[in-house]
């Protein structure tokens, strides 16, 4: 590393602030040990692009990716590593996939509980009279009825598209149930598992699940500009148009888009470096980590304890959606006569407790929780958060309670 | 020996099969096709002193997919 550099990073460090981090639903962080060491190993060592050359550095990146592919396949329980379709983030597996899918006159069903990487796409898409959409509505303890999704499913019904668990409140949809009654049927599946991956177990053929949209920056803990759309062992490829054209390193002669796995959706340069570190994250959730079922116990573990906690000491604590069945670490609160952007500011700057406030990219969900216009706070306890950090984030919510101006 | 090269529609197809093979402890390695193989991608897997069958086999068993298996003889390999 140039030496320029080196003092700049640590003039960065010596700059941080020690901050408590609940924002894990935006992005986790920190990562597990390896991923960055990971990330380094491909720029400084390797650097080649994947597949597109002959030589050994090539086939070296090419090697980096193929093990991204394999973690984030044994995490769904999907046999070939060549249906986990590799892109930048969850966004654009849900636009692949729904973009991919659907064909004038075809019927959608979704859920109120969808983030804006769904509905808006399915909206746009309504608006424009190519398909008709109807929003399961979800109850103010942020369930959806399986029962209320398969009634809604008619001849036309081309998809069902839900969220695995909520950005806002943190409750895990009954999937499985969601699934089968899809596949009685006979309608494919699209799971949104941008907050359920790496927290609540996957098996795609178990669960009915014939697509399923991960983002690789939060529950997997790998880096940001990460994500896969994942198809599962039985769902038929050919059904699904790439939503990019381009080089893919396989049938150059031809300008066709090659019909294989996964290069009809992989035209363009890959992430490698954050796929890198993707494959050390994955790897390490799956190993020392524990696997998501530990993982996610020990995050709606910490979630309990703070609203314990933050009901018993911090004056007009209100927990908004669920407080008991099934949840990940995610929580949305707020706190009596105090607006959720300025709380949030005032973690950050007297506390630094980093949250998130507003509408969390999901306005629907947010008026089925009643929620709506102003939103909650929340706090997204991920995988490296503590006991100790639950006790600071609510004894800075108590502080700034005592300290509030009064009205 | 004997080598024989494996082609393939897709590099992300070779770089698995040289994993599956290996695992199935098969000597195998990620090279350029050769110039006289024309392939729909620019790598092949080459494998030493293994029987066709047993490689197509392991291929099969974890769904690999590939195009073709090429022989050389002894002298004519690359
Ligand atoms: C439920 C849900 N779906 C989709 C997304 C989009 O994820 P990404 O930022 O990886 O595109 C998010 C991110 O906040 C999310 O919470």
């Amino acid at each position: 590393m140039a030496p320029s550099s080196r003092s700049a990073g640590s003039e960065r460090a010596g700059a941080r602030r020690e901050v408590v981090y609940l924002d894990n639903a935006a992005t986790s962080w920190p990562k597990p040990p390896g991923v960055v060491a990971a990330m380094v190993h491909y720029l400084e060592a390797v650097g080649a692009n994947p597949g597109r050359s002959g030589h050994h550095r090539s086939a070296e990146a090419g090697r980096i990716v193929l093990a991204a592919r394999r973690a984030v396949a044994a995490l769904c329980g999907v046999q070939s590593p060549m249906r986990v379709l590799l892109g930048p983030n969850a966004t654009w597996a849900l636009n692949q996939a729904i973009a991919g899918l659907l064909q004038d006159g075809d019927h959608v069903v979704t859920t109120s509980f969808e983030h804006n990487s769904v509905l808006r796409p399915l909206t746009a898409l309504a608006g424009a009279g190519t398909i008709t959409l109807t929003v399961v509505p979800g109850s103010a303890d942020g369930r959806v009825d399986p029962d209320a999704v398969a009634a809604a499913i008619t001849a036309r019904t081309a998809l069902v598209v839900v969220n695995h668990a909520s950005n806002v409140c943190g409750a895990v949809q009954p999937v499985a149930e969601i699934g089968h009654r899809c596949r009685e049927r006979a309608v494919p599946l699209l799971v949104d598992a941008a907050q359920s991956a790496g927290a609540v177990p996957l098996d795609l053929t178990r669960q009915g699940i014939a697509l399923c949209a991960v983002a690789g920056h939060k529950g997997l803990l790998g880096p940001t500009g990460t994500g896969a759309l994942v198809l599962a062992d039985d769902f038929e490829p050919d059904r699904l148009r790439p939503l990019l054209l381009g080089g893919t390193g396989s049938r150059s002669d031809s300008l066709e888009q090659p019909a294989v796995l996964p290069d009809r959706f992989e035209s363009g340069t890959l992430n490698v470096a954050g796929l890198a570190g993707l494959a050390a994250s994955v790897e390490w959730l799956l190993g020392e980590g524990g696997g998501p079922e530990a993982i996610g116990r020990r995050e709606a573990g910490l979630r309990a304890e703070f609203v314990a906690l933050a009901e018993a000491t911090v004056p007009g604590f209100q927990l908004v959606g669920p407080r008991g069945g099934d949840l990940t670490g995610v929580v949305s609160f707020r706190v009596a006569g105090q607006s959720v952007s300025d709380l949030a500011q005032r973690l950050d700057d007297e506390h630094g407790v980093l949250g998130r406030s507003g509408l969390h990219c999901a306005p629907a969900a947010h008026r089925a929780l009643g929620t709506f216009p102003a939103g909650t706070l929340r706090f997204a306890f991920g995988a490296f958060n503590t006991g100790e950090q639950v006790e600071a984030a609510v004894a800075a919510l108590a502080a700034i309670g005592e300290r509030r101006p009064s009205p | 020996m004997t080598t024989l090269h494996v082609l393939f529609f897709s590099t992300h197809h070779a770089l698995w099969a040289e994993e599956v093979l290996r695992t199935a402890g098969m000597t195998a390695r990620v090279v350029a096709v050769p110039r006289r193989y024309s392939s729909d991608c620019g790598y092949c897997v080459r494998v030493v002193e293994a029987p066709e069958p047993a490689i197509a086999a392991a291929l099969a068993a974890a769904g690999v997919e590939y195009d073709r298996i090429v022989r050389d003889t002894d002298g004519v390999s690359s």
